[in-house]
């Protein structure tokens, strides 16, 4: 059988300066997998790279979506084959309203001639962004500009309700949420589990995983999954540290591509 | 009728001002703007050589035909107004205003809406008291020309205290291009009054008119103390034709002035909005959207001059380009000595979709008082790489990602017209601008 997602030999590069130095990874249907490690050992670029962010050069290896190899594709029919990918930062538009926004998205997907009905994709919207507990108001605030930290975050995930993606990135969905928030958001992911869909869960933090119960833990260092586990994996990590890690694999420096 | 022509002096300005059976004073104030106009200089906008324009152009008087009936007027003026009637609208067609219609509610109330022309005579002490006080015959020769020819107009006084809710609104057309085609604007908001004045300025001249259109029109705001104008205005005519036109507000105390422009003219344009800041605790707030297609050149100045104390000014200005256009946009702030507490900010961002387009963006303060507040932002750039991604990232193509940014981009004026049809309308243009 299969796998709904896999990552053969990865190698990327930004502005010349191979960070990702040939990655493995393989995800079944409905499997969610973490990927932790320190800073600066490549996680986002992992991420970037998968998606197809035109600053990061893939130099080698294959990502295959349902045996299919999203290298070949624009980074639009990535998002079309079923990538979704959470980003640490996303991008603030001037103009375009959230709600503009997701119904191109939406849009997009159905094709011309199958468009949702705007009173369709109102109520939409609406029921997911109560789901949230996101304020309705921001269904017409241009996309993300003036949202805070944890607002970008809540958007993100509301983004990947509407969508209905096959394989969900997060990367580092944690990083500026406070705890209740954290809660809604980990709700809206676990809502979204099915034996159809699979998550990459990045993260720096092991907290995440308390309310996402991962199927697999991996360690990044020096831009390749040096180590992986199961859950009890991350609990040590988050007890003990990643020292550990590197002493157990002779590692002196994790990082990857620093100058 | 007469013929266009490109003679111009105080005799023709006499003769004109004459036939049409206008006041004494303001055939006398015409030929002495005709004599000026024959030997003042053209302005100098930066970087933008208008001296090649063909702006020697006098035209022929080419009144439209006057209508009693909204209904009556031509039918690419009707499409733009919305079925059902609003309180207060006023057309010119060409040379002359052709409709004007005040609901009895607000004639009640002692407003007044007109053609400048007919002001001229029934409001003779109010329009000479501010006619070209704030934007000057003697300026320089496109001044001078203004004042000579200028033809129809719209006069509106609110009186004091007076509050209109709905927009105040007004069509200038043109559809010959050898008409003299010289609208002016004279806006006197009294003591304590609030108007919105929403303008839209467009011309079908067909695909190779006879002869230049040259749009030369001004537009005059007077706040008094405490009144507060919304002057939304909406430019596009043909390629053909020229645009010029030069916007003043003057504030005082605690007035304000809100400009909301589109400069969607597809040929060439030499625009100048300016506030002056008189008044103690005045303020201006200017938003300005263009953009630039085929091989136009554009000069698109904003100024913000502060005399008052507290005065406040913010100007923003955005502006696409496509094709060869060109457009050099200026901001100016003017921070007069005096002047503490004043608080100037300007932005200019431009967004250049062609290689051989060009926008420069030239924020200037000029700044004679040490106790004041002033910044400037300026960009020059292509679409955002980072922004396109991320769109991408949900599945929406590069083209459709490219469209919203651009729109967007241009959406925080848009979003501000405040009719709705005009709205629609400037929202049409700019599909077809950007397309």
């Amino acid at each position: 059988m299969s796998s709904l997602f896999e990552i053969r030999g990865l190698r990327s590069a930004i502005e010349g300066k191979e960070i990702l130095k040939g990655l493995d990874l393989k995800i079944d249907g409905g499997q969610v997998h973490a990927i932790m490690g320190p800073n600066g050992t490549g996680k986002s670029t992992l991420a970037s790279s998968i998606m197809g962010h035109p600053k990061y050069e893939v130099t080698d290896g294959e990502v295959l979506l349902e045996g299919a190899d999203v290298l070949e594709m624009g980074v639009d029919e990535r998002a079309l084959a079923g990538l979704f990918l959470a980003m640490q930062y996303p991008s603030e538009i001037t103009g375009v309203t959230n709600a503009d926004f997701l119904r191109s998205a939406i849009n997009a997907r159905r094709g011309e001639g199958n468009e949702i009905s705007l009173i369709k994709f109102v109520r939409l919207m609406e029921g997911k962004m109560k789901e949230l507990e996101m304020n309705p108001e921001f269904m017409h605030r241009y996309l993300n500009e003036g949202f805070s930290g944890g607002e970008k975050k809540r958007n993100e995930i509301l983004q990947m309700m509407m969508l209905d993606p096959k394989l969900v990135i997060l990367d580092e969905i944690d990083s500026g949420l406070d705890i209740d928030a954290l809660k809604i958001v980990a709700a809206g992911v676990n809502a979204m589990r099915s034996s159809e869909r699979s998550f990459l869960i990045i993260t720096h933090y092991q907290r995440l995983l308390n309310y996402i119960k991962p199927d697999f833990v991996h360690v990044m260092m020096q831009g390749r999954i040096v180590k992986s586990g199961g859950p009890e994996l991350a609990e040590r990590l988050e007890a003990e540290g990643y020292d550990w890690v590197k002493e157990e694999l002779g590692i002196v420096d994790e990082t990857v591509g620093q100058a | 009728m007469s013929t266009p022509t490109t003679s111009f002096s105080r005799e023709a300005a006499a003769a004109l001002s004459r036939s049409k059976n206008e006041p004494a004073w303001l055939v006398a104030w015409r030929e002495e703007a005709g004599e000026w106009a024959s030997t003042l200089e053209l302005p100098q906008p930066e970087k933008t050589p208008i001296q090649r324009w063909t702006l020697d152009v006098q035209g022929a008087h080419r009144p439209g035909a006057a209508v009693a009936a909204k209904a009556d007027l031509p039918a690419t003026i009707t499409a733009q107004l919305p079925e059902q009637d609003v309180d207060a609208l006023i057309v010119q067609h060409n040379s002359s205003v052709v409709y004007t219609r005040l609901s009895d509610e607000l004639k009640a109330k002692g407003v007044v809406l007109t053609s400048l022309e007919e002001a001229a005579r029934s409001h003779e002490e109010l329009v000479r008291a501010h006619l070209m006080t704030a934007y000057a015959r003697d300026e320089h020769k496109l001044s001078a020309q203004h004042a000579a020819l200028w033809n129809g107009g719209v006069f509106l006084y609110v009186p004091r205290g007076v509050v209109i809710e709905e927009p105040i609104q007004a069509i200038l057309f043109a559809d010959d291009a050898e008409a003299t085609f010289v609208p002016h604007i004279l806006v006197v908001a009294d003591a304590n009054s609030q108007v919105t004045f929403v303008e839209h300025t467009f011309s079908e001249l067909g695909e190779n008119p006879s002869a230049t259109l040259l749009h030369n029109a001004a537009v005059e705001v007077f706040a008094k103390p405490g009144a507060s104008v919304r002057y939304a205005s909406v430019h596009h005519l043909d390629s053909t034709a020229i645009d010029v036109t030069y916007r003043r507000a003057i504030l005082d105390k605690d007035a304000r002035i809100e400009w909301i422009v589109g400069e969607l003219h597809d040929g060439n344009t030499l625009v100048d909005t300016k506030s002056i800041l008189k008044g103690n605790g005045s303020t201006s707030d200017a938003k300005i959207i263009s953009v630039g297609t085929g091989s136009q050149r554009m000069s698109i100045t904003t100024r913000a001059v502060h005399y008052g104390l507290s005065s406040e000014s913010d100007m923003i200005t955005r502006a696409v380009m496509k094709n060869e256009a060109t457009a050099i946009i200026n901001g100016i702030t003017k921070i007069e000595k005096g002047a503490t507490k004043a608080n100037g900010q300007q932005t200019e961002k431009v967004l250049m979709l062609s290689p051989k387009a060009r926008g420069d963006a030239n924020p200037i303060l000029l700044i004679d008082e040490d106790d004041v507040k002033a910044g400037h932002a300026a960009s020059v750039g292509q679409v955002n790489a980072e922004q396109v991604y991320y769109l991408m990232s949900r599945g929406i193509s590069r083209e459709e990602a490219e469209r919203l940014i651009i729109h967007g981009f241009l959406d925080p004026v848009v979003s501000e017209i405040p009719v709705e049809g005009v709205r629609e309308q400037l929202q049409r243009i700019l599909e077809r601008k950007l397309g």
